[in-house]
C-alpha cells in the first residue's frame, strides 16, 4: 500500500521489527471482554422498569388524565400546538432562515382533539346512549359554546376531587364535558384507551406515536421521569433508571441543555431556550464534523505534537535511542 | 511468467473486473499486511490494544444482540435467561463505548492520521457517530419506562432538525428495524473498512520520527 509515495515495506525500512501475533491478541481480547461482560451482567443485571400505561395513568392520577384530555379539546397541549411533523398549528423551531422542521412539513398528521378524545369516545359510545347524546351535543355546539364549557371546566378541574376512581368538580355549566370525560376516564382505566390509540385499521401494531404523544401531554409520566432524574434539565438524555450508567457518550450533547444560551430566554446569536433543540443539533453537527476533519484543521491537528502524551505512548522509541528508526 | 497470470494477461483478460479486483487486493492488501506476524518495535503501549478490545466488545454486542433479536423483543422482559442476555448486551455496549473512546483519544494524541491515514481517522469518527445512533435506537426499543421517556424527550430534538419527519423515535417498529438490522450492518461494514485501511497502511510512526513527515 502506498503512503507518502512509499509501500508499507518502504515506510518501515530500517525500523526494527519484532514478533507479533494479531490473531492471539484478538482471541485473548474476545475472551477477556467476554469474561468481564458476563461477570458484570451476572452481578449488576440491567435496568428494566415497567412501562407506564394509559390505564395506570388513569388509575393513579385521574385528574391529570381528565385535565390533559380537556386541554386536548381546547387545543392547549404541547402536541395540539406542536407544528410539523404533527400539524401546522405551530411554526416549529428555527434559527434565522434555517427552519428544517417547517421545510419537511406535516408528515405524521395528529389532530389532538379528535385523535385523543373524540374518536376514542365515538368508538366507546357504541351501545352507550348517554355518551352518544353527550358527543352529539358537543359536536352540534358552536365553537364559542364549546370554548365557554372548556373554560369553565378547566377552571373547576384544579379543585376536582376523586372518589372511587371518578373525577368530580363543583356544579357549573360544563355542557356535555363531564359525561364525555367520565366515559373517557372509564375507558382509560379499563385499558381501552391504550388499545384505541394504536388502532389503525390493521391487526398488527408497531407504532406508538399517538399514546406516547398523549402521555407526553400530561404531567404524570414527566413527574415519574423527574423522580428518576430523566428530564432534560437533569441531564436526562444520558441518564437511565436506577444506578446504571446510561448513554454516557451523550454527555456533551446533554451538557449544552444545561448552559446558556440554550437555557436563556434572551439568548446569543439567535440561539435561546425556545430553539435550543435545533441550536444544539446544529452545534453538535459542527463539532462532529470538526472531529472528523481534525487532520486538516491547524492547531487541533498540532496539539498532539505539543502535548507530550505521545512520548509516554512511544516511550520505547523516545527514551533509548538504540533502536531508532533508520529510514 | 504463465500466460494466465495477472502479469501475462491478454488484453481481454486485463479488462476483466474480477482480475482487476484480485490484482488490487494483491497489491494493496496482501495477506502479510492483513494478518501481520511482525510489528515495529515501538508498538508496545497498551494504547494499541484499545482498538482490538473495542472490536472484541463489538463481537459480544453482536452475539448477544443476535440472541435477543432471534428470541424477539418481549423475551428478555419475562425470562431470567433473557434478562441475563440483555444484561450481557447492555454491558458489552458500555465496554464497547469505553474502549472506543479510549482508542479515539489514543489515536488523537498519537496523531494517527499522519502519513496518508486521514481517511482512516475520518471513518473512525463516522463509526463513533453511527454507534451512538445505534445505541440510541437500542434505548428506544427496550419497551420499558426508559424507552418511553427517552422517546418523548428525544422527539423534540429530532423534529426541530426535520429528522423526525422521517426518523420517528415514537415508532417502535421503525426503531427496532433500524436497531437490529440496518445500523448493525452499517457499523460492521464501516468497521471492516476501518480495519482494512489500518492493516493496509500499518501503524503510524512516532511523531517526529526520523524520515517521517507529520
Amino acid at each position: 500500500m502506498r503512503s507518502m509515495g512509499a509501500t508499507q515495506e518502504e515506510y518501515y525500512r530500517g525500523v526494527r521489527m519484532v514478533p507479533y501475533d494479531l490473531v492471539k491478541e484478538l482471541a485473548l481480547a474476545i475472551a477477556g471482554i467476554g469474561v468481564l461482560a458476563v461477570l458484570v451482567a451476572a452481578i449488576l443485571s440491567s435496568p428494566d422498569v415497567a412501562p407506564v400505561t394509559i390505564a395506570a395513568w388513569a388509575q393513579q392520577d385521574p385528574v391529570d388524565l381528565v385535565t390533559t384530555a380537556t386541554n386536548e379539546l381546547a387545543g392547549s397541549t404541547t402536541s395540539a400546538g406542536y407544528g410539523p411533523p404533527y400539524n401546522s398549528v405551530g411554526a416549529g423551531q428555527s434559527w434565522g432562515p434555517i427552519a428544517p422542521q417547517k421545510w419537511f412539513g406535516v408528515r405524521i398528521p395528529v389532530d389532538s382533539a379528535n385523535t385523543f378524545v373524540i374518536q376514542p369516545l365515538q368508538r366507546a359510545s357504541f351501545s352507550n346512549t348517554d355518551l352518544g347524546t353527550a358527543l352529539s351535543a358537543w359536536q352540534k355546539a358552536t365553537p364559542d359554546q364549546q370554548t365557554k364549557w372548556l373554560d369553565a371546566y378547566s377552571k373547576a378541574l384544579p379543585n376536582a376531587t376523586v372518589k372511587d376512581g371518578t373525577v368530580a368538580v363543583a356544579a357549573g355549566d360544563y355542557g356535555p364535558l363531564p359525561v364525555m370525560m367520565s366515559n373517557l376516564l372509564g375507558v382509560a382505566q379499563a385499558g381501552g384507551l391504550d388499545g384505541l390509540l394504536v388502532i389503525n385499521g390493521r391487526f398488527y401494531q408497531t407504532d406508538y406515536t399517538l399514546p406516547l404523544l398523549f402521555m407526553g401531554d400530561g404531567t404524570y409520566l414527566s413527574g415519574l421521569a423527574a423522580q428518576a432524574h430523566l428530564t432534560g434539565s437533569q441531564w436526562g438524555m444520558m441518564n437511565e433508571t436506577g444506578s446504571y450508567p446510561g448513554q454516557t457518550w451523550l454527555w456533551l450533547y446533554t451538557m449544552w441543555y444545561q448552559v446558556p444560551p440554550f437555557t436563556s430566554t434572551t439568548g446569543f446569536l439567535g440561539f435561546n431556550s425556545s430553539n435550543a433543540d435545533l441550536g444544539i443539533i446544529i452545534l453538535m453537527t459542527v463539532l462532529t464534523a470538526a472531529l472528523a476533519l481534525v487532520p486538516f484543521i491547524p492547531i487541533l491537528r498540532d496539539i498532539p505534537r505539543w502535548v507530550p502524551i505521545h512520548r509516554l505512548i512511544w516511550r520505547q522509541y523516545y527514551a533509548p535511542r538504540k533502536g531508532a528508526i533508520r529510514s | 511468467m504463465a500466460a494466465n497470470s495477472p502479469e501475462g494477461a491478454t488484453p481481454r483478460e486485463s479488462r476483466s473486473w474480477t482480475l482487476r479486483l484480485r490484482r488490487a487486493i494483491d497489491q494493496h492488501l496482501p495477506m502479510g499486511h492483513l494478518l501481520p506476524d511482525r510489528q515495529p518495535y515501538y508498538v508496545g503501549s497498551w494504547v494499541y490494544v484499545f482498538g482490538v478490545i473495542t472490536i472484541a466488545a463489538l463481537a459480544w454486542v453482536i452475539v448477544s444482540g443476535v440472541v435477543l433479536s432471534f428470541m424477539g423483543p418481549q423475551w428478555w422482559h419475562d425470562s431470567r435467561l433473557g434478562r441475563f442476555v440483555n444484561s450481557l448486551h447492555f454491558w458489552s455496549v458500555q465496554l464497547f463505548f469505553i474502549f472506543m473512546v479510549l482508542h479515539l483519544w489514543g489515536q488523537y494524541f498519537m496523531a494517527g492520521w499522519r502519513h496518508g491515514r486521514a481517511a482512516t481517522w475520518m471513518i473512525g469518527v463516522v463509526i463513533f457517530a453511527v454507534s451512538i445512533l445505534t445505541a440510541f435506537t437500542g434505548y428506544l426499543t427496550q419497551q420499558n419506562f426508559d424507552a418511553q421517556f427517552i422517546a418523548i424527550n428525544a422527539k423534540d430534538a429530532m423534529n426541530s432538525a426535520g429528522i423526525g419527519a422521517f426518523f420517528n423515535v415514537l415508532n417502535f417498529g421503525q426503531m427496532y428495524g433500524l436497531h437490529v438490522m440496518l445500523l448493525p450492518i452499517g457499523i460492521t461494514f464501516l468497521v471492516v473498512a476501518h480495519i482494512v485501511m489500518v492493516r493496509a497502511r500499518g501503524v503510524v510512526k512516532p511523531i517526529d520520527a526520523e524520515g517521517a513527515r507529520s
